[in-house]
């Protein structure tokens, strides 16, 4: 199998996924719209309500939407891979002369294009409704460089959900419980603010270090050991759960 | 010539509740000679989906040797992959896609030189031009599996695997799948299929195979299992229920059914013992009409597995 094979077997696995995509309503809708009707929402409704040290609102907002925007977006992922693996796509892919890794690798590279998308649609609205970045190209790169980790990262555990789940009622709830951890860090309120016990939780948790470091760099601010926690959240979550999937995949040949 | 298929005490274990497990495949041994329709008849859960996920790849066996085309799937998988192609249980069609760009997509992972001109190609031979560029969810059950019928030819596979190729379909929609697996196999493909219909495997198939219990419990032509049956039976019809009562009395001696005012003896099949049973009815002054009922794949089935399965 050559890796000229391999490239052009991942090429049309993307492809296809992207395909997919780009044909569903509801998928468009909700990647694109929900992440900017949740923005607006924070900014005009919450936001007037809540001390924020000063801070615009937005410029506070801004990272804790994105994060909601890729936890939406890699609910979709799952349900693909769920819907590969259940309708027997999967085992057709399988039974061909194809490079294996292209399959999962059609929707790992799909998810990470349409989520960059979104987050470069949102952050757009963003500027719109009062988001000022300070950041100068170094702190730009180093946000894209950390989102598009927290977006790997996301995507491999929506992989491993999408192999293993049994009913499509399931498939997505652990983009719903990462959504509440979302909840529970610092992306939305300061963790001072918080309850001591809740703030422990907070301060511990992994998209409270991601929450902050984005918004740090953003603002221009120097991020400092928060980016360093969060980056090896982003590793760690990508590592593990790519071993689990390679696993579970792996799983249905036995 | 070697083999299509060379299957050799395969074994396959699956861990059921409990810690307990199961054996599915318990040796099972068979040959499927090239450009053979061979067709795999067992019950629901008889291993069937088991043994062609096996020869294709999709599943290691836990013992046993497994040759396609001259190709070890355990050692050669790349090799077999290139060999075969397998259609599932379940139509594996993407239902967001077009039939031409399903048909498409596997001819781009077959790398084929002209996909375009492969898919329009294949449209054409399985009468699906019309809706060649419509989405799927506009597609009848019976396109759907012509469809993935279709997409299991792309790439010239010399070995082609179809999973119960006909379960679900309407009547119609099954002889036209039938029609489809005969010119499959006319143009020198190697046809394995599964199946849980007799009737299936009898008109199709030019050997069958019967998977019970984890072993190939009989294997052969329709005409060798059928051999396998009870021996043609003879049937007397008569006008009145007396004359029914009367015979059945006269011949209680031999394993007998009666439906209606039909009164159906299983013979032995010989010619003395059948003259015998109509001079005894001519004797008693019993008017009747008579037929001899030919064995059925169905009786070899229920002889060869029990009437359990039944």
């Amino acid at each position: 199998m050559s890796i000229s094979y391999a490239l052009s077997d991942t090429a049309v696995m993307t492809g296809r996924v992207l395909k997919q995509v780009l044909r569903s309503l509801d998928t468009i809708i909700t990647v694109l719209l929900m992440p900017v009707a949740m923005l607006l929402a924070m900014n005009y409704v919450l936001g007037g309500a809540m001390d924020l040290g000063g801070m615009g609102t937005a410029d506070y907002m801004l990272p804790g939407v994105l994060i909601i925007c890729v936890l939406s977006g890699v609910a979709y992922t799952a349900y693909r891979l769920y819907v590969d693996v259940q309708k027997g796509i999967f085992e057709r892919f399988h039974s061909m002369p194809i490079a294996k890794s292209s399959i999962l690798g059609g929707h790992v590279l799909t998810s990470i294009l349409t989520n960059a998308v979104s987050i470069v649609a949102t952050t757009a609205v963003g500027l719109l409704v009062g988001f000022r970045p300070q950041a100068g190209v170094g702190g730009w790169l180093l946000a894209a460089l950390l989102i598009l980790l927290f977006i790997a990262a996301m995507t491999w555990i929506s992989v491993f959900f999408g192999l293993i789940t049994k009913s499509v009622e399931t498939v997505s709830v652990f983009s719903y419980l990462l959504m509440g951890l979302t909840f529970t860090s610092s992306a939305f309120a300061p963790v001072e603010s918080m309850p001591a016990a809740l703030a422990a939780f907070a301060r511990y948790q992994p998209m409270t270090p991601i929450a902050d470091s984005l918004r740090l760099l953003l603002l221009g601010e120097p991020a400092g050991t928060s980016l360093s926690i969060a980056l090896a959240w982003c590793i760690a979550i990508t590592a593990t759960f790519w071993l689990l999937s390679i696993t579970a995949y792996g799983k249905r040949q036995r | 010539m070697v083999p299509a298929i060379e299957v050799s005490e395969l074994r396959k274990r699956f861990k059921a509740a409990r810690g307990a497990s199961v054996e599915v495949l318990q040796g099972v041994s068979l040959t499927v000679e090239v450009g053979e329709i061979f067709a795999l008849l067992g019950s629901n859960g008889a291993g069937k989906t088991t043994m062609i996920r096996i020869l294709t790849t999709l599943l290691k066996a836990d013992a046993g040797t497994t040759r396609i085309c001259g190709f070890d799937v355990a050692g050669q998988g790349q090799q077999v992959r290139e060999s075969i192609s397998l259609t599932g249980q379940f139509a594996a069609v993407d239902d967001i896609l077009t039939g031409r760009e399903n048909l498409m997509l596997i001819a781009r992972l077959r790398h084929l030189a002209d996909p375009q001109a492969e898919a329009t190609r294949l449209l054409d031979q399985f009468g699906l031009t019309d809706a060649a560029d419509k989405p799927l969810a506009t597609y009848s059950g019976g396109m759907r599996r012509r469809l993935d019928l279709a997409m299991s030819m792309i790439g010239d596979p010399r070995v082609i695997f179809l999973d119960e190729p006909t379960t679900g379909l309407d009547p119609q929609a099954r002889l036209a799948v039938w029609n489809t697996v005969r010119q499959m196999s006319e143009s020198g493909v190697t046809v394995f299929l599964t199946t849980q219909y007799l009737e299936e495997a009898d008109g199709l198939a030019d050997r069958i195979a019967i998977l019970h219990h984890g072993v190939i419990a009989a294997q052969g032509t329709a005409a060798q299992l059928k051999r396998l049956a009870p021996p043609p039976k003879l049937a007397l019809t008569f006008a009145e229920q007396s004359d029914l009562a009367s015979a059945s009395a006269l011949f209680s001696a031999y394993p007998t059914t009666t439906e209606a005012l039909t009164l159906t003896i299983q013979t032995d099949g010989s010619v003395r013992q059948t003259t015998s049973i109509l001079q005894e009815l001519e004797a008693a002054g019993i008017a009747a009409t008579f037929a001899q009922q030919p064995p059925t794949l169905e009786e070899a089935y229920l002889t060869i597995v029990g009437e359990e399965a039944s």
